[in-house]
């Protein structure tokens, strides 16, 4: 089993402050608008660098959305920034009818997703953006694990011609993929190959589904770990092809156990190759305040979760 | 009068043909607003705005226009196809399956002449912000006009859009309001007062201007070349368009009744009796 290790813990929202900077020194018609969180989105290198080419919203994310659909038709690729439920619950109708239905090339770029925004409490920790914003027709949805690879997502973008949604946070956490690593807008990452057990996962989850298998080897299980960075359009062929070597699955993400990650796999798998599987994932429930690591472990969603639901999982085949 | 005023009555005439005969056909849509909104089209599109009829997404060096109140796409429709965006044999496709003609208007089927989806209120004036926003980014000195709904003044979204203009001296938009007084429930004193309109623009920083005779293509065409006059001054420019739903068919007149409904057969060649057909009709 390949062992993964890093060197420096880094919060995912850096990753894309960094992305947004060298995409704006990459192509001239990136622009990035803000809804009164610059510092929190951490947009303040591509500011200074690109001071005109910067939008101050305020603190009114309908019209950011408008707006961002509006600057497309000039040509312009628009990143918005604000926290993830500010992003999708906030704007849906927004996004649905002047972006998504109207097929505009907006970036949605969304902060402090899930319980890991901590001490502010349901009000702000969004568990259900995946799957409103996965609902929508031609939305790309991506949720990268780590400040590298929010980096690499937030580039890849540039070139992505459609509406996308992007989802990263707030705490810092291990930054262990590689700094020169290219990102393929749906194609899943196989981090380590296994025989008795698949686990899918997405985001903040990756790094504690890597965490679990070490602790599945101890226990004289061969886990196969898979990061889906994109859950729309998803690779379908990856999730299929360990399913059926594997015979089971466990998926785990930072989100609402309905309409997630967790759903999309089980579709795929229901349609094409019927699996046992668990899920790792926030039980139909809102969050509340605390630190990460504490919600993290009250919710189910570290590694400790996701062994158990593996050995569950092998036991139904 | 002038002979092109003449002229773009007459246009305005077979426009308004154009808008009963649709929503006849497929008993469905809104004729009052489109009615309304008819000499403010014709002036735009065959008059005031620089526009090519060939049509690119991107408008560069042209003026560009968003309908925000959608639901009144007959006018916008018949508009484009007698300005020769599509053509006009296709307004018999509109509301029906297969058409590029939605009930609301789209991009989604590439219909020449809209740049975006609208009809779920109240975000027409952002998206007009954000084109007139890359229009400055790309030196075009062309203008960005939209039209809402007086109701649709209700939506929340419209005052972000309203504050965020002046501070950022959006003064390449040229706003209009179709003020009618009209909502589906009834007046709009009656569902939830306006009150003042144009102090409420003046106090968000708007540059307020009032036609009074919406549907007198002079007064029209007038007031759109004062806006343009008042724009590049650092204020955005907003037009309170006094208009009167159902304007041209004088059983649809003076009522918020026929906002959203469809003439019968009797009424429909009521209403063409007092529109002369003046381009062919489709």
């Amino acid at each position: 089993m390949k062992k993964y290790t890093y060197t420096e813990s880094k919060d995912t929202r850096s990753g894309f402050g960094a992305g947004l900077l060298e995409a704006g020194r990459q192509n001239e018609n990136v622009v990035a608008l803000c809804a009164d969180l610059i510092g929190s989105l951490k947009m303040n290198d591509f500011i200074k660098e690109f001071p005109e080419r910067f939008f101050q919203i305020g603190i009114a994310e309908a019209n950011m959305m408008g707006i961002a659909a509006g600057l497309t038709i000039g040509g312009k690729i628009p990143f918005t920034g604000t926290f993830a439920n500010f992003s999708t619950g906030r704007v849906y109708d927004q996004i649905r009818q002047s972006i998504a239905y109207s097929g505009k090339n907006v970036k949605i770029c969304a902060s402090h997703a899930g319980l890991t925004l901590g001490e502010d409490g349901a009000t702000h920790q969004i568990l259900e953006d995946i799957g409103l914003m996965k609902m929508l027709p031609g939305m790309t949805v991506i949720n990268p694990c780590d400040y590298n690879q929010t980096k690499a997502a937030t580039l890849a973008l540039v070139n992505h011609e459609g509406p996308a949604y992007l989802r990263f946070g707030r705490p810092v956490v291990p930054n262990f993929t590689p700094a020169d690593q290219t990102f393929e807008i749906g194609k899943a990452i196989l981090l380590n190959e296994g025989t008795d057990v698949t686990i899918v996962a997405t985001g903040h989850l990756v790094w504690e589904a890597i965490q679990a298998g070490e602790e599945l080897e101890r226990l004289g299980i061969s886990a196969e770990i898979i990061n889906i960075h994109t859950i729309k359009p998803l690779d379908e062929q990856a999730i299929l092809n360990s399913a059926k070597k594997t015979g089971c699955i466990v998926t785990a993400e930072e989100h609402n156990r309905l309409g997630g990650l967790g759903d999309s796999v089980a579709q795929v798998l229901a349609q094409h190759f019927p699996t046992p599987q668990e899920f790792v994932a926030v039980d139909d429930s809102f969050g509340e305040s605390g630190k990460p690591a504490q919600l993290m472990e009250k919710y189910g969603l570290n590694a400790a979760s996701i062994v158990e639901a593996a050995r569950k999982a092998i036991t139904r085949k | 009068m002038s002979a092109d005023i003449n002229n773009l009555e007459q246009i305005a005439s077979q426009v308004r043909r154009d808008i009963v005969r649709m929503v006849h056909a497929c008993q469905s849509g809104h004729p009052g607003g489109s009615l309304g909104c008819t000499d403010y089209f014709v002036a735009l599109y065959f008059h005031a705005m620089k526009h090519d009829p060939s049509f690119n997404m991107d408008g560069h060096g042209e003026d560009l226009f968003f309908l925000s109140n959608g639901h009144i796409s007959p006018v916008f429709y018949s508009t484009l196809a007698r300005a020769g965006y599509f053509p006009v044999e296709e307004l018999s496709t509109f509301r029906k399956i297969n058409s590029r003609l939605q009930g609301h208007p789209t991009t989604h089927e590439h219909l020449p002449g809209i740049r975006v989806a609208s009809g779920s209120l109240g975000q027409g004036l952002s998206v007009a912000i954000g084109a007139a926003q890359a229009k400055k980014l790309n030196n075009d000195n062309s203008l960005v006009y939209v039209l809402m709904g007086d109701g649709e003044l209700q939506e929340g979204q419209v005052w972000e859009a309203a504050m965020y203009a002046p501070h950022n001296k959006m003064d390449n938009i040229i706003a209009a309001v179709d003020y009618n007084n009209a909502q589906i429930d009834g007046s709009t004193h009656e569902v939830l007062s306006l009150g003042d309109l144009r102090a409420k623009w003046e106090a968000f920083g708007w540059d307020v201007m009032e036609v009074e005779q919406g549907n007198d293509m002079s007064s029209v065409i007038n007031g759109l070349q004062e806006a343009k006059n008042r724009t590049g001054k650092g204020k955005p420019i907003v037009i309170l368009l006094h208009t009167e739903m159902g304007n041209g068919v004088d059983f649809m007149m003076g009522t918020h009744k026929w906002h959203g409904v469809a003439p019968n057969d009797e009424q429909l060649e009521s209403a063409l009796n007092q529109l002369p057909q003046t381009l062919g009709d489709y």
